[in-house]
């Protein structure tokens, strides 16, 4: 993996050896393993991977949201700041959970959350939560209101809706409510989990779009989905996750032409618009993951070798036998 | 196998919507649509947010009345909404969601939540027993998982358990409402597979509402755009 190098054009946030147990009464619960993955400012990296693979507990473990029978190692380096004096990078998993309400989530960190109708305060309106907010982050009592109006516009709210309780808005208007809110204080990094479910497709592609601008705009975003083509419309890289583990990382280009991981191959023929054909079997559970490959019992290309975990020795997957695409090419008969 | 309440007067096979309208108040959603099922087709429902898709399953699957016009399952028009037609018509239409979460009650472990459907019926202990488990086998859900509760399994496995339940009693008609739009890819091909299976077998009529062009060009055999 690459090193940890947070200097002027390095990374945003570097996640080193990340990994997640969920103690639960008879069983242990392997739910991130050693993770790697780092996000430049300007930069848009996506998380895919089928349900329960531990993409949420991913975020939830970068914004110490984890709960109690939870237990975290490895690191998440935060830049924070700018300039000669700026301090040293905030170690998102050591902090104490004041310092990450206080000074991270929310103002560094900006989450869009997977279910946002849980997440917002159901006593006020959609324009008082965004008021406060931006108001909490150096908006003056005159200009919130005008800046919460173009917020909503932005993620494609009518200002009218903002007027509502949370209660009386549509998973999909709850869900841009909460976009905005997460967007308000303007935050260098954004996470977003599964922000598009419950919407049709005009506004996925909106609120991915407005992920985008963002992006462009300097922010760092890490977009964590279950949808394939959102990821492909979007991402600058993609990272597939499997039982817990990252197990390829590569440009989105790359990755949708010539996957190298057989369960990114597998993932990808799924899709409607190639072979609509699920992945052979199902996934393991996370509580009972062979010593090896995790996938071995679903791949065609398993061999004695797959009983060694693989590494992300040269290549983009980690997989002992990975798909050689110019391989394949070059082995059509001439 | 004979249906009571539906041999007589049989004209045309299939689940219909016949001039249907339906309103949420002075807003009309529906106004005077058909819409046909034919057994052993695959019909996909697509167009924009609030065009009345959902709608429409809701008054197929007799969970509405319409305003207007009415439902008719294999040629008889069915008056009324489910819990007062004979069961033998009820369960004729089954009815998968979006949201299994939203669908389904938190206190069943899955093997309640395949089961409660026959049991309410009074289909004898082991009958259900045998059923739950072929239904469970049928949709790739391992008996570990059949034991949780929802809360314990991703959404996947639960709206596989969804599905199951969907089948217990063998539907002529399935309608699928958005039913893989929160799942993963290849959750959502086994989901249309085991759909798919289902109604090779027994012939049945599925109605595929999405928003995915790309999914209803795939699944259905023709698609009906709602304005
Ligand atoms: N509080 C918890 N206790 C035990 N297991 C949990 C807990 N929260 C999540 N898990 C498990 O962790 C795994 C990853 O979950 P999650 O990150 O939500 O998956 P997804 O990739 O769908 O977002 C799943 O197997 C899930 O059941
Ligand atoms: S390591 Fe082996 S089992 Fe795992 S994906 Fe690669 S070839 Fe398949
Ligand atoms: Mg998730």
């Amino acid at each position: 993996m690459t090193s940890i190098d947070l200097d002027h054009d390095g990374p945003l946030l570097a996640v080193a050896g990340l990994t997640v147990r969920f103690r639960l009464p008879d069983a242990v619960v392997h739910a991130v393993t050693d993770l790697h993955l780092s996000v430049r400012p300007g930069e848009l990296v996506a998380v895919v991977g089928e349900s329960g693979c531990g993409k949420s507990v991913l975020a939830h473990a970068l914004l110490g949201l984890l709960p109690r029978n939870a237990t975290v190692t490895g690191s998440a380096l935060l830049r924070t700041g700018a300039g000669i004096r700026r301090p040293p990078p905030l170690d998102l998993l050591a902090c104490a959970p004041r310092q990450l309400a206080r000074q991270v989530r929310g103002r560094a960190v900006g989450l869009v959350p997977q279910s946002p109708a849980t997440a917002l305060t159901p006593v006020r309106t959609g324009r008082r939560l965004l008021v406060e907010t931006l108001r909490a982050h150096g908006h003056t009592r005159a200009d919130a209101p005008t800046a919460a109006d173009r917020l909503a516009a932005d993620v494609g709210l009518n200002p009218a809706d903002l007027d509502r309780y949370p209660h009386e808005l549509s998973g999909g208007m709850a869900q841009r409510l909460a976009t905005a809110l997460a967007l308000a204080p303007d935050p260098p990094l954004l996470l977003a989990d599964e922000p598009t479910t419950g919407l049709d497709r005009p506004l996925v592609d909106h609120t991915l779009d407005l992920l985008r601008r963002r992006c462009d705009a300097g922010a760092a975003v890490l977009l964590i989905t279950h949808d394939l083509v959102a990821a492909q419309r979007v991402a600058d890289t993609v990272a597939v996750m499997y039982a817990s583990r990252i197990v390829e990382h590569a440009p989105t280009e790359a990755l949708f032409s010539a996957p190298e991981h057989p369960y990114s191959a597998a993932l990808l023929d799924a899709l409607p618009q190639r072979a609509f054909r699920p992945v052979p079997g199902h996934p393991p559970m996370l509580t009972d993951l062979p010593a090896g490959c995790a996938f071995a019992a679903r791949c065609d290309r398993a061999t004695e070798a797959c009983r060694v975990q693989p590494a992300f020795a040269a290549g983009r997957a980690a997989c002992h036998h990975p798909l050689e695409h110019s391989q394949v090419h070059a082995e059509v008969p001439a | 196998m004979t249906r009571p309440g539906l041999a007589a007067g049989v004209t045309r096979p299939g689940l219909a919507a016949c001039q249907v309208s339906a309103s949420y108040g002075t807003q009309r959603v529906l106004d005077a649509v058909d819409l046909h099922i034919a057994p052993g087709e695959t019909v996909g429902l697509h167009g924009p947010s609030g065009s009345g898709k959902s709608t429409m399953a809701r008054l197929l699957a007799l969970l509405h009345r319409p305003d207007g016009g009415h439902v008719s399952i294999d040629g008889t028009p069915v008056t009324g909404i489910r819990h007062q037609v004979p069961v033998a018509v009820r369960t004729r239409v089954a009815i998968l969601f979006q949201s299994p979460r939203a669908a389904t009650d938190p206190r069943l472990t899955l093997a309640d939540l395949i089961a409660e459907p026959m049991r309410a019926i009074g289909t004898p202990p082991e009958q259900v027993r045998a059923r739950t488990a072929e239904l469970a086998d049928t949709v790739g859900l391992t008996a570990d998982l059949l034991t949780r509760r929802p809360h314990a399994v991703s959404d996947g496995q639960l709206q596989r358990a969804c599905l199951a339940r969907s089948l217990v009693h063998r539907p002529g008609y399935l309608l699928c409402d958005e039913a893989t739009a929160m799942l993963d890819a290849s959750t959502q091909a086994h989901v249309a597979a085991v759909v798919g299976e289902f109604q090779r077998r027994h012939d049945a009529g599925v109605l595929v509402i999405s928003h995915d062009a790309a999914l209803l060009a795939r699944w259905a055999d023709r698609v009906v755009e709602l304005p």
